[in-house]
């Protein structure tokens, strides 16, 4: 048998050219930058990214983001509040430690510690039971469908190295030295750091010792950071680089004319939408007094239907997004087709707006980010000259988002009336998307801390609580289809769209272009 | 001479701490520095606890003051987005930014100089004149423009050249990276340093060749020629040592402004000096960095006047006279 395999392995080997017998390094660059090493210090998209090709984690995502076994090799719920998983026996860390258990109970209490940026991976009231070498329980306060949604991205450390290191803690953005492990990473994955310079360059190298058949045939990454759009594509469209992303929307045409270049698009997980402040009896920033306008569902309808996605679609997006009818992605969730958005129709929104009392409009100013989202300001100006056509006339307030987020989210004390935000369920669920976006919230910002207009329903909150508690997945699905169509009823938000992914790949790669735009090296392979 | 350096000595710091104080001022108004250092699920409690410990509570006089005295003592503080002293961050990243800078003012001088002694010798000849028309548009373009074009004609159309980056670099002691040792390090250097140059290149053109017109007319150029010296001897001999002096003067502070203003060029060519860490940090509000950059600027300016104000002195025996 492991002849037949040799065999196969050899002739495998020798269809392919004889290129591959060098070294095959895919260069590929980010507009941003990798910081810290430390995988538990930033929550952030490409940093985990990044880190989840030399991490692992008890789970992993497939190619259409589907959960499969990484560290652990299976699991079972064995009572409701008890969770087992079988820990996979032979993996090594980099450095050649043993995986285990131990490593697992570290890794938990490491990452919801003090200066953790990924407390939400696992709560502080779930207790670790070590069973043996290779088999550890987890212990819930109540039951919990979805313990294991976010766990692709909370990699396990290895705790003699951390130790050994003095890493124990993790680098706060108070501390004034990095410790070892936010320059150093020492993981189980398929590609190890060989070195990384922040804001520079990092180098991977593949790990000979990874316990799952690398599918790809990479010796080294380079991956460097580009932030100037134009270079970026520059870089690709000459060769020096086999991958760059985002490509601006406007370069997509150009990559993909280009020999040897194409643009691989698709649509993201997140979902870009508008939102009113409901809570205020007047709004902040608008010349109607002593009452709030958008308190009324007409009002709010009447915004809904005044906006002609299609051509925010065509014309803004350059048909890179996807309209969505939720605040959630059709990937996420299995009902979603069901819902419709409400359609574009001017004299309907006109009419609503009479009825409200509003049929000569009224002003609102809009928040808006310019340089957070795909075309953020641009789809902010087509929105304020369709609700021109109502009679609203908006002033707009585009800025920065280290700016923009100051003033909206709370520790701006929720300054604003009308606004634009986007928003992936970090767990890829829709209770998370409950839970922050829709849940009621008070001024402080406790409860659905991002439902910046503060839309407050008890219904759908008490709907949310069952939905984090219910484990048959078909009535989970019914509870959260519940909660989305008294919001939709209620024009909680204004859903715009799902914007798109794309990314410029040279033709002598092959990869997978995962919807939560995570670039995972063990999926390419280069002639 | 010792008075008249003290007092400018004193006048330097005093400029020094306008700037630190605007600066720090500025700072208070490009955003939430907290946002961008974690992912958008952090709570409220989180992110609070993270603006006590970085004293962003603390009143702004404390604040301000904090800042100057350790400031005072080299120490910039802690960068929010790489949580690294910010002084070992720039020393990681000044030797990029200065042989950038130090290859652009060579290529300023060496290219600038004969073609403004041409120009101002042949005035009526056409190639004078395309010197002249070139050299608007060095002024005239904005760098960034220039860089893309640079990287469009010759990366990505005849690919000849890089687009980005340093290429390989080497070692040299704990704490210098050169890319001159290396084919693809002089490769790399090439583009961001004409585009980094060429406005400096076509100042020192413009200055060399209305120099060398006003010098030409001299007397003494004329003595030279009638005592039947041969061209090339006058030329470079007689009139291009005395159009230099101005030329040394400008290349000197210009020299300062290419260090300082390199944060484009190095942004387009992803280049990892100082100006590229710079934008980062603007965009990404961290406001150790931000502030210890432009005081590093200021600090460069005020160093190069404070030499310029004391070689005058010396140099110019009109201004010893005056203090007398």
């Amino acid at each position: 048998m492991a002849q037949r395999v040799l065999v196969a392995a050899a002739a495998a080997f020798a269809c392919v050219s004889a290129n591959t017998a060098q070294a095959e390094t895919l260069k590929f660059a980010f507009q941003g930058t990798l910081n810290a090493l430390d995988p538990y210090s930033l929550n952030e998209t490409f940093t985990l990214s990044a880190l989840g090709n030399a991490y692992e984690g008890l789970t992993r995502r497939g190619a259409d983001l589907e959960i499969e076994p990484a560290l652990a090799e299976r699991w079972e719920v064995i009572e409701p509040n008890r969770w087992r998983f079988y820990l996979r026996e032979g993996v090594k860390f980099h450095n050649g430690n043993d995986f285990t258990a131990e490593d697992v109970a570290f890794s938990v209490e490491r990452v919801r510690s003090e200066g953790s940026d990924l407390l939400t991976r696992i709560g502080s009231e779930v207790t670790v039971e070590i069973v043996d070498d290779h088999t550890i329980d987890f212990v819930l306060p109540g039951p919990n469908p979805i313990l294991h949604y976010e766990w692709d991205t909370f990699y396990i450390m290895d705790k003699e190295w951390t130790e050994e290191n003095d890493a124990v803690k993790v680098t706060s953005a108070s501390d004034t030295t990095p410790n070892y492990a936010a320059l150093n990473a020492n993981g189980t994955g398929p590609f190890k750091i060989v070195s990384h310079e922040p804001g520079v360059k990092t180098v991977y190298e593949t790990f000979d010792g990874w316990w799952d058949d690398a599918p790809h045939n990479l010796t080294s990454v380079e991956f460097t950071p580009i932030g100037s759009d134009a270079t970026r594509v520059a870089a690709l469209l000459s060769g020096e680089l086999d991958m760059v992303y985002p490509v601006p929307v406007q370069d997509i045409k150009r990559v993909d004319s280009n020999s040897g270049t194409r643009a691989l698009t698709g649509p993201e997980l997140r979902t870009i939408h508008l939102g009113m402040d409901q809570m205020r009896d007047e709004l902040l920033y608008s010349d109607v007094k002593g009452k709030n306008p958008f308190k009324d569902i007409r009002v709010r309808k009447a915004f809904y239907q005044a906006i002609d996605i299609e051509a925010i679609k065509a014309k803004v997006m350059r048909d890179l997004a996807t309209p969505a009818s939720l605040l959630i992605s059709p990937f996420l969730y299995g009902r979603a087709d069901e819902f419709e958005r409400y359609p574009y129709d001017v004299d309907a929104a006109k009419a609503l707006m009479s009825e409200a009392g509003y049929p000569d409009g009224f002003t609102v100013s809009m928040d808006c980010p310019n340089d957070r989202y795909v075309n953020d300001e641009a789809i902010c100006q087509a929105v304020a000259a369709m609700l021109a056509r109502i009679n609203v006339k908006v002033d707009l307030v585009a800025q920065p988002k280290a700016k923009y987020f100051a003033k909206v989210l709370a520790s701006g004390g929720y300054d604003t009336s009308f606004y634009l935000l986007g928003w992936t369920p970090g767990s890829f669920d829709s209770w998370n998307i409950l839970e922050n976006l829709v849940q009621c919230r008070d001024d402080s910002g406790a409860g659905g801390a991002f439902n910046l207009g503060g839309y407050c329903n008890a219904e759908v909150d008490a709907l949310k609580d069952k939905i984090l508690s219910e484990n048959d997945p078909e009535i989970r699905d019914e509870l959260i289809y519940q909660a989305y169509a008294i919001a939709n009823d209620e024009v909680s938000h204004i859903p715009l769209h799902q914007q798109g992914l794309a990314w410029g790949v040279s033709d002598k790669l092959e990869l997978v272009q995962r919807a939560d735009n995570q670039f995972k090296f063990r999926f390419v392979t280069k002639n | 001479m010792l008075g008249f350096a003290m007092r400018r000595l004193v006048q330097a710091m005093i400029v020094m701490l306008v700037v630190a104080l605007l600066a720090f001022t500025l700072f208070r108004f490009v955003g939430d520095p907290v946002n961008q250092m974690v992912g958008v699920e952090t709570s409220l409690e989180q992110r609070e606890a993270l603006r006590e410990s970085l004293g962003l509570n603390d009143p702004v006089p404390v604040q301000f003051w904090r800042f100057i005295s350790n400031a005072a003592q080299f120490d910039f503080g802690t960068s929010y987005q790489f949580r690294q002293p910010v002084s070992d961050l720039f020393a990681k990243r000044i030797p990029a930014t200065l042989e950038l800078s130090f290859v652009s003012a060579l290529f300023a001088l060496i290219v600038g100089i004969p073609m403004g002694v041409y120009a101002g010798l042949n005035r009526e000849s056409a190639v004078s004149k395309l010197f002249l028309s070139v050299s608007l548009v060095g002024i005239s373009l904005p760098t960034f423009l220039i860089g893309i074009l640079l990287i469009f004609v010759f990366s990505v159309n005849l690919q000849w050249l890089p687009s980005f980056g340093r290429g390989e670099t080497v070692q040299i002691g704990g704490w210098w990276t050169t890319g001159f040792l290396t084919v693809s390090g002089l490769k790399a250097l090439i583009l961001p340093s004409i585009t980094l140059g060429l406005y400096q290149m076509t100042l020192i053109m413009r200055l060399i060749r209305a120099e060398m017109l006003e010098v030409i007319r001299t007397d003494y150029i004329k003595f030279a020629r009638a005592r039947g010296l041969p061209d090339r001897l006058v030329h470079f001999r007689h009139a291009l040592k005395n159009t230099l002096i101005p030329v040394i003067t400008i290349t000197g502070l210009q020299l300062g402004a290419i260090i300082a203003f390199a944060t484009i060029t190095e942004t387009v060519f992803q280049w990892p000096g100082m100006g590229l860490m710079f934008l980062q940090a603007v965009q990404n509000v961290d406001i150790p960095i931000m502030s210890a950059y432009l005081l590093l600027t200021a600090f460069l300016f005020v160093s190069i006047n404070f030499i310029v104000d004391i070689l005058y002195f010396l140099i110019d025996p009109r201004l010893r006279v005056e203090r007398a």
